[in-house]
């Protein structure tokens, strides 16, 4: 039975059907729905999925989003001890375009420092990916995730009553 | 480059090849007008529309003002549904269980002397859940009430019997069933008679409840399809049992946390819906960018809701935004289900290695007990 399916398609077709070839992909311009290559280029290439040790000083997480909206980011970053972000992670449950925002949001945070961070704005996000307006929010999510991981770490600097501030 | 491989046979089908073959006549020989009463061209192409009818409107604007349905109808039904509710008449939604099967008692309960009409799909579009049929035919039979249901992804597939099933009233849809896109069917009960008000006036034609010249090659290609189907339904059904059965077992095999939604039992094969746990449903028909699938996630609709079938059996919000749908139809190959089966597989694990839902379930936590950021 495992060449039925096809076959009986053969035996169905007409002449006309068998002798046209399978038609090629046409190549459409530039649609709204369509992937972008540059948000399915951040799936099949990933860079920075992963998570740091969250318990670390030195790491900040944010986690934002909610499974109900369909929608969850997790970005972390590492910060050494002059304030500069010199590792980042991301992890998320979402779609193409928020994979994609939040993956090239841990990229630019790369090599900033916690203030510089502080300066990515999801529209940047949104033009280096060409997001359609209808996926503009993953662009804001990834922008809120940077400032939840950022805040996460400003908290964890700050001394606890009664403690001297590590070193 | 290749076009990929289609799965999505709940949107559309491909035209059956013996469907193509007695359309192509009359898109190029036999082109009369099948209303032309003095010439052979016509006749001839009158002939041929009698001959397929063998196989559209709106119901009467009686006094009674009260209609019956269910939550999960087709968009369409519901849209229609609510036009009418703006004119004045009344409309009960009915629920479903969570097996996507309406309640017949409370479809009993919820008819009363006003109710004109009953509408029930046979097989869900979605879920591919099978209603009571016979039994709800059996109820509104007995309460004198009309009964429609809309039969476009249960013709020429699973057996239908209006007077069995004692249907009054069965919309038909020609690109669902391998026939071609622009024509669809009504099927409307002469014994006892149901009285329709035609939706667009005009030529009278289609005894004054349709007006507008039969589209012939159109008319032509439906009827071959339903004989086809007629022909092919046994084969086709248990062709497409079994490719549903090779699917759904390998992948829940090989992958826990996947819940197929609406009931097993009283189901069409050939439309399978499966929630993949703690991946988005529109990033993972990304990942299977060469099969073409449809979702029930936000991302995928325009409006950002989920899909609302799913809402009404209860699923919960974020397995909605994790269900695809696999379509499964008479020129799927086996091939086809299995390269679909282990690109699945595969792309489901990647994006759990990259979900932080599947990291913190592995990691123990309750997602339930998480306070979520709202945005």
């Amino acid at each position: 039975m495992a060449a039925a399916g096809g076959s009986r398609l053969r035996r169905a077709a007409s002449a006309l059907l068998l002798r046209s070839p399978r038609l090629p992909a046409r190549e459409l311009s530039a649609p709204a729905r369509l992937y972008h290559k540059k948000v399915v280029d951040h799936y099949e290439n990933p860079r920075n999925v992963g998570s740091l040790d969250k318990t670390s000083k030195n790491v900040g997480t944010g986690l934002v989003g909610a499974p109900a909206c369909g929608d969850v980011m997790k970005l972390q970053i590492q910060v050494d001890e002059k304030g500069k972000i010199v590792d980042a992670r991301f992890k998320t449950f979402g779609c193409g375009s928020a994979i994609a925002s939040s993956s090239l949001a841990t990229e630019w945070v790369k090599g900033k420092t916690v203030e510089e961070a502080l300066t990515i704005k999801n529209t940047d996000i949104a033009k280096e990916l060409c997001l359609p307006p209808v996926k503009l929010h993953c662009s804001m999510l990834a922008e809120d995730a940077i400032r939840a991981a950022l805040a996460d770490y400003r908290l964890k600097q700050e001394p606890k009553k009664g403690e001297a501030e590590k070193q | 480059m290749l076009r990929p491989l289609y799965m999505d046979v709940q949107a559309t089908t491909p035209l059956d090849p013996r469907v193509l073959d007695a359309m192509l006549p009359y898109l190029v020989n036999y082109y009369g007008n099948p209303h032309s009463r003095t010439h052979a061209y016509g006749w001839e192409s009158e002939a041929a529309m009698e001959h397929a009818r063998q196989g559209v409107a709106r119901f009467y604007r009686s006094r009674k003002k009260h209609l019956i349905t269910t939550q999960t109808e087709h968009k369409c039904v519901l849209d229609s549904c609510r036009s009418l509710e703006a004119e004045g008449f009344q409309v009960t939604y009915l629920p479903v269980k969570k097996s996507g099967i309406i309640d017949l008692k409370e479809l009993e309960a919820a008819i009363q002397p006003d109710t004109s009409l009953v509408s029930v799909m046979t097989v869900n579009n979605e879920i591919g859940v099978k209603q009571p049929i016979a039994e709800i035919g059996r109820i509104c039979s007995s309460r004198k009430v009309y009964f429609h249901t809309d039969a476009a992804q249960a013709v020429g597939k699973i057996p239908l019997d209006v007077n069995d099933m004692k249907i009054d009233l069965m919309s038909i849809s020609g690109h669902k069933i391998y026939g071609p896109k622009g024509v669809g069917a009504i099927y409307i009960r002469r014994r006892p008679r149901v009285r329709v008000e035609a939706l667009q006036s005009g030529g009278g034609q289609e005894r004054g409840m349709r007006s507008g010249t039969v589209p012939t090659p159109l008319v032509v290609g439906l009827g071959a399809a339903c004989e086809v189907a007629q022909q092919e339904m046994e084969y086709d059904h248990k062709w497409i049992s079994k490719l549903a059965e090779r699917l759904t077992q390998k992948i829940m095999k090989s992958l826990p946390d996947v819940v197929m939604n609406g009931d097993p039992e009283h189901h069409y094969p050939g439309c399978i819906n499966l929630s993949f746990a703690y991946v988005e449903g529109e990033s993972l028909l990304m990942a299977l960018k060469d099969v073409a699938l449809s979702s029930g996630s936000a991302c995928t609709s325009a409006s950002l809701e989920p899909s609302y079938v799913l809402r009404a059996i209860g699923t919960d919000e974020d397995l909605a935004h994790s269900s695809i749908r696999f379509g499964i139809g008479r020129f799927t190959t086996e091939e086809e289900v299995d390269y679909t089966v282990e690109k699945c597989i595969h792309h489901v694990k990647r994006l759990r290695e990259m979900s932080p839902l599947w990291e913190m379930v592995q990691d123990g936590i309750d997602l339930k007990s998480i306070k979520w950021t709202q945005h």
